[in-house]
C-alpha cells in the first residue's frame, strides 16, 4: 500500500489535466479563461506558463463555437479537452455535443471517432441562484453515445481524466465546485481509475445508499453516523451515469434489500429514476421494503442560503429519511 | 479569361461529366423516392451543380470536406462511391455510411468527406476544429465546408467565422445562397443579404461569385485557396446559386413563382458549360452524348447495387453507439 498523501479537489484535477498533457502532445485545453485568468476556479492555473498558449488555449464566449471546434480537431487527429466554464453554459454547447460528438460515429457507420473530453463545473452550494446552480447530468445521462462521468471524490478527481483521454468516444464530465477546496487522502502514486463501473465506497448489509457526485460525500458522512448507531448502510458511488453499471447497485441491494438513492438533480426523470426503475425490472423480489429517494426540490435553486440548503437533501435528511425506512 | 483558356479538352469534359452525372443522379433518385425505394428526407442538388464541381476540383484529396443535408453533389464530386451513395440512400449495409445514415448522412473517411451534415450550421465549429488540428498538425491541408445562406443567419456561423479568424485556421467558408431557407427568401432572413460583406467584420477575406458559373467558381476557387495556403488564414467564399428542384420532396414551392424557377432555368450552369466546350473545340456533341450515356449506364449500376444490397440484421441496431476498440 503506498504512502497516502492530502490533497484539494481542485489540485487532483489539475495534476490530472498536467499529466495527460504531459503524456500527449496531441492532448490539449481549450475553454474559457482556462489561460491567462488561470482558469475559473483556478483549476488550470500556472498551466499557461507550463505549456504556452497553443496548448492552453483561452477562447471567445462561443461555447457552441469552441465545442464544436473541439469535436471537429478530434475528428481530426487531436485529444482536446473542452471546459466548458459551468454547466450553465453549456446548453449552449448542447447541439454540439448532442447533434455532432454523440452521432458521429453510429451516423457514419463507424467510421468516424470523436476523441473529446468536454469537462464542466456544476453543482449547487455557493449561493449562485437560479441560472448558476444547475444539476444537468440527467440531461448529458439521457444520450446514447456519449459517457458521462461524475467526479464524486477525489480519488476519482486524479484519475477519472486519465482514463477519459484513452477512451475513443466522446467523455462529459461533471465537476463539483463547491469541492474544489476540499481536502482529502488519496494515494501518493494515485491514477488513472477504471470509467465503467460504479463503486461499492463502503460495505453495509442493512441499506443501499446509492449516490453520485455532491451526494458521495454527504452519504459516507451519513453512513458513518448511522453506524454509531447500530445502523450498517452501505455506500454507491454511480460515477459513470452512462453507459450507466447497474450490476453494482442490484447486487448491493440484493444483499441490502432496501435502498435509497439521492442527488441534487431535480426528482422528476432524474438519474434515480433510472436507478429506480432498474431495480424494480431487476431487483423487486429481493426488497424489503419500498425504494425510496432525497433528490433536489422542483425549483429554480434560490440565493438565500437557508433556501438553497433546503432545495437539496443534507446529511440530516439521509439520516432522517434512513431511520424513517428501517423502522420496524 | 486568360483561366478559361487554360482547361484543357480532357479536363473540361472531366468536369462536364461530373455535372452530368450529379444532375442525372439526383433525376434517379427522385425517381427511386417516388417509387418508394429511398425514404426520410431528399433534398435535390439540381441547378447548383457547378458550385460543388467548381470548388471540388480545387482541392486536393488530403483536403478535409464536411457538406449539408443537400449533399450528394458534393460526394459524387469528391469521388465517393456513386454505388455505395445510392446504397445508403436504400438504407443498404452497404452503403458509404453502412446505411445508418441515409441521404443526408453520406461519409466517407477514406476520402475526407466528413458528411452529410444535417443541423443547419452544426458543421461549421467542426471545421474550424478540424482546420485547427491542422494547423496544430503543421499539415498543409485545406479544410472546405460548404453551407447554405440559412446557416448565415445562426449564431454558429458568426462564432465560427470569429474562431477560425482568430485562430488563423486554413478553413474554407463556401456558402452556396440558394436563395431560400427552405421556403423563406434571403430578404425575410437576412438584414445584409450581400453576404460577401459578413466576411470583413472578422477580418475574413471574402469574394461572391455568380454560382451558375462553373468556370467562375473554379476561378474564384482557385484565388480562395491560393490565399490560404499562403496567409494560412480562412476565405469566405459566396456562390450566388438557384435549386431548380423543391427543397425536399415534401415542398409544394408555395413560396416562388413558376416564372422566378424559369427565369433562373435560363442560367443553368450544364447548357452554359457544354457551350463553352463546343465553342472551344474542346469538346463534340458526340462526345456529350456519350458522356450522358455513360452518366446513365453508371447511375443503372448504382441502382442494382443498391438493389442487391442487404439490410442489416437488427441484432447490429446498437452497433457504433459505442466504439468496438478500448482506446484511442
Amino acid at each position: 500500500m503506498s504512502d497516502m498523501i492530502k490533497i484539494t479537489y481542485r489540485e487532483a484535477i489539475k495534476q490530472a489535466i498536467r499529466e495527460v498533457m504531459q503524456k500527449d502532445e496531441r492532448v490539449f485545453l481549450m475553454g474559457e479563461d482556462v489561460g491567462n485568468y488561470g482558469g475559473a476556479f483556478a483549476v488550470s492555473k500556472g498551466l499557461l506558463k507550463e505549456f504556452g498558449a497553443d496548448r492552453i488555449m483561452d477562447v471567445p464566449l462561443s461555447e457552441s463555437g469552441f465545442t464544436g471546434a473541439g469535436i471537429g480537431a478530434a475528428l481530426a487527429g487531436m485529444k482536446p479537452i473542452v471546459e466548458v466554464m459551468t454547466v450553465n453554459f453549456s446548453l449552449l454547447a448542447m447541439d454540439q455535443i448532442v447533434n455532432n460528438a454523440s452521432t458521429l460515429l453510429h451516423m457514419s457507420g463507424g467510421q468516424l471517432n470523436v476523441p473529446v473530453v468536454i469537462r464542466m463545473g456544476c453543482g449547487i452550494g455557493r449561493q449562485l441562484a437560479a441560472q448558476h446552480s444547475h444539476s444537468w447530468e440527467p440531461f448529458f445521462a439521457h444520450v446514447p453515445g456519449l459517457i458521462v462521468l461524475s467526479v464524486g471524490t477525489h480519488e476519482d478527481a486524479r484519475g477519472m481524466l486519465l482514463s477519459a483521454m484513452q477512451s475513443p468516444d466522446p467523455v462529459v464530465i461533471f465537476e463539483y465546485t463547491f469541492m474544489l477546496n476540499l481536502e482529502k487522502e488519496i494515494p501518493a502514486d494515485a491514477g488513472a481509475v477504471e470509467i465503467k463501473k460504479a463503486k461499492v465506497l463502503r460495505e453495509g448489509k442493512d441499506i443501499s445508499l446509492i449516490t453520485y457526485g455532491a451526494g458521495v460525500y454527504k452519504c459516507l458522512e451519513a453512513a458513518e453516523a448511522l453506524g454509531e448507531e447500530g445502523i450498517d448502510a452501505e455506500v454507491i458511488d454511480l460515477r459513470v451515469l452512462r453507459p450507466m453499471d447497474e450490476e453494482t447497485f442490484l447486487n448491493s441491494v440484493k444483499k441490502t434489500h432496501r435502498a435509497l438513492v439521492v442527488e441534487e438533480a431535480w426528482k422528476s426523470v432524474s438519474i434515480s429514476s433510472e436507478v429506480i426503475s432498474r431495480i424494480m425490472e431487476k431487483a423487486f423480489f429481493d426488497l424489503d421494503g419500498p425504494v425510496e429517494r432525497l433528490c433536489g426540490v422542483e425549483v429554480p435553486i434560490p440565493y438565500p442560503k437557508h433556501l438553497e440548503d433546503a432545495s437539496v437533501p443534507q446529511v440530516s435528511d439521509i439520516l432522517e429519511k434512513v431511520k424513517k425506512m428501517l423502522k420496524p | 479569361m486568360e483561366k478559361k483558356q487554360k482547361l484543357d479538352a480532357k479536363e473540361g469534359q472531366r468536369l462536364l461529366q461530373q455535372m452530368i452525372l450529379i444532375r442525372r443522379f439526383e433525376e434517379k433518385s427522385a425517381e427511386e423516392y417516388t417509387k418508394s425505394k429511398i425514404r426520410g428526407f431528399l433534398h435535390l442538388y439540381t441547378g447548383e451543380e457547378a458550385v460543388a464541381v467548381g470548388v471540388i476540383q480545387a482541392l486536393t484529396e488530403e483536403d478535409n470536406l464536411l457538406c449539408t443535408y443537400r449533399e450528394h453533389g458534393h460526394a459524387l464530386a469528391r469521388g465517393v462511391d456513386p454505388n455505395a451513395i445510392m446504397a445508403e440512400m436504400y438504407g443498404k449495409q452497404e452503403g458509404c455510411s453502412k446505411g445508418r445514415g441515409g441521404s443526408m448522412h453520406l461519409f466517407d473517411a477514406t476520402k475526407n468527406f466528413f458528411g452529410g451534415n444535417a443541423i443547419v450550421c452544426g458543421h461549421l465549429p467542426l471545421a474550424v476544429g478540424m482546420a485547427l488540428a491542422a494547423k496544430k498538425q503543421k499539415k498543409n491541408n485545406v479544410t472546405c465546408c460548404f453551407f447554405g445562406e440559412g446557416a448565415a443567419a445562426e449564431g454558429e456561423f458568426h462564432e465560427s467565422m470569429n474562431l477560425a479568424a482568430l485562430w488563423e485556421v486554413p478553413v474554407l467558408f463556401v456558402c452556396e445562397n440558394n436563395l431560400y431557407a427552405m421556403g423563406t427568401a434571403i430578404k425575410l432572413t437576412h438584414s445584409v443579404q450581400q453576404l460577401e460583406k459578413k466576411g470583413p467584420a472578422y477580418g475574413i477575406e471574402s469574394a461572391a461569385v455568380d454560382g451558375m458559373d462553373l468556370l467562375a467558381v473554379m476561378e474564384a476557387t482557385a484565388k480562395a485557396v491560393k490565399t490560404i495556403k499562403e496567409k494560412g488564414k480562412p476565405y469566405f467564399l459566396v456562390c450566388n446559386t438557384y435549386r431548380f428542384r423543391a427543397h425536399s420532396m415534401f415542398d409544394a414551392e408555395l413560396y416562388r413563382e413558376k416564372s422566378e424557377v424559369e427565369e433562373w432555368k435560363k442560367k443553368d450552369p450544364i447548357p452554359k458549360f457544354q457551350e463553352f466546350l463546343l465553342k472551344g473545340k474542346l469538346i463534340t456533341a458526340k462526345k456529350i452524348t456519350e458522356i450522358e450515356k455513360a452518366a446513365d449506364a453508371q447511375i443503372q449500376e448504382a441502382i442494382e447495387f443498391a438493389e442487391n444490397g442487404t439490410w442489416e440484421d437488427t441484432e447490429n441496431l446498437t452497433r457504433f453507439v459505442y466504439s468496438e476498440t478500448e482506446s484511442i
